[in-house]
């Protein structure tokens, strides 16, 4: 007899569930994902995305189930640094009074002293990651003056400089230029590569066919997951989608 | 016309100088006026006005208790303000109302609360230094109070400076990495409630939240980077504080007032003219002339 070994999964999510005083968010949500695994979120509005994301990364507690991150609680996952989270642009204040550099920084921050005090490894972790980005000629920009797709570049860094073996990417191609799109898929690549786990939600349904391995319907439970080519039907995506055609979402020719 | 030579520039600011309460109070306001600072760069960034005034309104019946109990003012006012948060976020939670509406009905209701006591109970409260301050007034006792409780906020503000500034601007990522947001969150309402305390000493309960907010705004125009908003948010608040006791002891005018009057008038001297985020932007206005 085998029993199922949970340090293959790099998230193992088992009927998870997650209320917002009493407001259901998600529930009975199932996710099995191996290293080097990229994996499409894809949902409605509302449909609780970042809710998935935010109990992964134990920003809100989950009512019933399980996660297990390398087979370990999400609170020491967190301190081992093990997730990345890239917010989406709506998601940050753009305004803050801080530049390149230091939000970059602030991906170390878990593995530093109590007084965050950088030292020689972190600078050069900092500048490896915004050179992957192609940052480097903004390094004392603050944030305000980037594009959405400099800073989106931005808050990746942060994440590669965490050194963080999952990442979580909220839209990370909306509002994006050309040149960001592709440097971004470029970084999926190697990501994959490096035996990196990537979990990204999104709305486009190009970008799931081009990169994701694996596809996760959402719409406040798990509608279908599997294999792209498999599970990405127009028939699962209807349900998802609450009956709207996928000619509507892909145009015709898809 | 016998008068103009012996007001001199130099002799308006040394002759305020040779009374004790005056030099007593340019210290202490100093003080608290840099505390109020520091930690206004991050209430303004994390959007806390509203929470800074409820704090600072709630401590209000933790004075006037203390005071009749004869205990350090301090504490009550502590007890309060926390009490207030508290308050406030119980009450968000556990019912429809909107944040914005609980934290006004929850701060009046504790201020209205002082208010009454002082009339009920017989002791020598002054309401008028509670409500408006009363720099000039220090005892020594609150001397002592006040420079304790101003280190004590310093240095945790010193200490979690960055963690802060991370809870500040994306809490998310900071619990991501293991950092304690909660403790940061309770941290910064603790910090928020010290330094009302402190505070109401220079321009009094009902002004406080300006000392608290002002500042940080004002450096905000002025800057983009983090550090550089707390030092012209603490310079700022300092000056404003110097500026408006000489000019109450010129002029005889409310202390507080005067006080919370210099900081607007710097922050509208921002607004205004401020490099980059101004109304007539000067740079552009420089570079125009090259």
């Amino acid at each position: 007899m085998e029993s199922i070994n949970y340090q293959n999964f790099r998230i193992d999510a088992e009927n998870i569930c997650v209320d917002y005083n009493g407001k259901v968010a998600l529930y009975d949500a199932n996710l099995r994902l191996k290293p080097g695994q990229i994996c499409g979120l894809v949902g409605m509005n509302g449909a609780g995305k970042t809710t998935f994301f935010n109990a992964l990364t134990g920003f809100v507690n989950i009512s019933k189930g399980k996660i297990r991150i390398n087979g370990e609680s999400v609170r020491s996952a967190q301190k081992d640094q093990t997730i990345a989270y890239v917010p989406q642009s709506e998601g940050i204040d753009s305004q803050f009074p801080i530049n390149v550099w230091d939000v970059v920084m602030m991906g170390r921050y878990g593995s530093m002293n109590i007084f965050r005090c950088p030292r020689e490894s972190d600078v050069q972790a900092v500048k490896d990651a915004i050179e992957r980005v192609d940052l480097t000629d903004h390094l004392s920009t603050p944030i305000g003056n980037l594009s959405g797709g400099q800073r989106k570049r931005t808050f990746l860094a942060r994440a590669i400089a965490q050194r963080a073996s999952i990442l979580l990417l909220d839209e990370p191609f909306s509002g994006v230029d050309i040149r960001t799109e592709k440097l971004i898929s470029e970084l999926f690549i190697q990501f994959k590569n490096e035996g990196k786990t990537i979990l990204l939600s999104t709305h486009d349904m190009i970008h799931v066919r081009e990169f994701c391995d694996l596809v996760l319907l959402i719409n406040k439970t798990v509608v279908a997951y599997g294999e792209t080519s498999e599970v990405f039907t127009p028939e699962n995506i209807t349900t998802t989608f609450g009956g709207i055609s996928p000619d509507f979402l892909f145009g015709p020719e898809s | 016309m016998e008068l103009c030579s012996f007001l001199t520039l130099d002799s308006l600011i040394t002759d305020p100088l040779t009374h004790d309460f005056m030099r007593k109070a340019l210290l202490m306001s100093s003080l608290v006026a840099a505390v109020c600072g520091f930690l206004s760069s991050y209430l303004t960034l994390k959007g806390w006005a509203l929470m800074g005034d409820a704090v600072s309104h709630s401590v209000m019946p933790g004075v006037v208790v203390a005071y009749a109990l004869g205990l350090p003012f301090s504490l009550g006012a502590f007890i309060f303000g926390v009490g207030s948060v508290a308050l406030i976020g119980f009450i968000k939670q556990k019912s429809r109302v909107k944040e914005d509406t609980v934290i006004g009905l929850v701060f009046t209701g504790f201020f209205a609360l002082g208010i009454v006591l002082v009339s009920k109970i017989k002791s020598n409260i002054d309401l008028h230094s509670i409500l408006f301050g009363s720099p000039l007034g220090i005892s020594l006792s609150d001397v002592k109070q006040t420079i304790i409780i101003s280190l004590l906020v310093v240095i945790l503000l010193s200490i979690f400076r960055k963690d802060l500034m991370l809870y500040c601007f994306d809490p998310r990522h900071a619990k991501t990495v293991g950092i304690n947001v909660l403790f940061l969150h309770y941290l910064l309402l603790t910090c928020l409630s010290l330094a009302a305390v402190v505070g109401l000493q220079s321009v009094g309960i009902i002004l406080v939240v300006a000392m608290l907010i002002t500042p940080g705004a004002t450096a905000y125009l002025l800057t983009d980077k983090f550090d550089n908003m707390t030092i012209i948010s603490v310079l700022s608040a300092i000056i404003s504080s110097l500026i408006g006791i000489y000019i109450s002891f010129w002029f005889d005018l409310e202390t507080g007032g005067s006080i919370v009057l210099a900081q607007t008038f710097i922050f509208l001297f921002a607004f205004l003219f401020a490099p980059r985020y101004g109304i007539f932007k000067l740079k552009k206005f420089f570079a125009g002339y090259k």
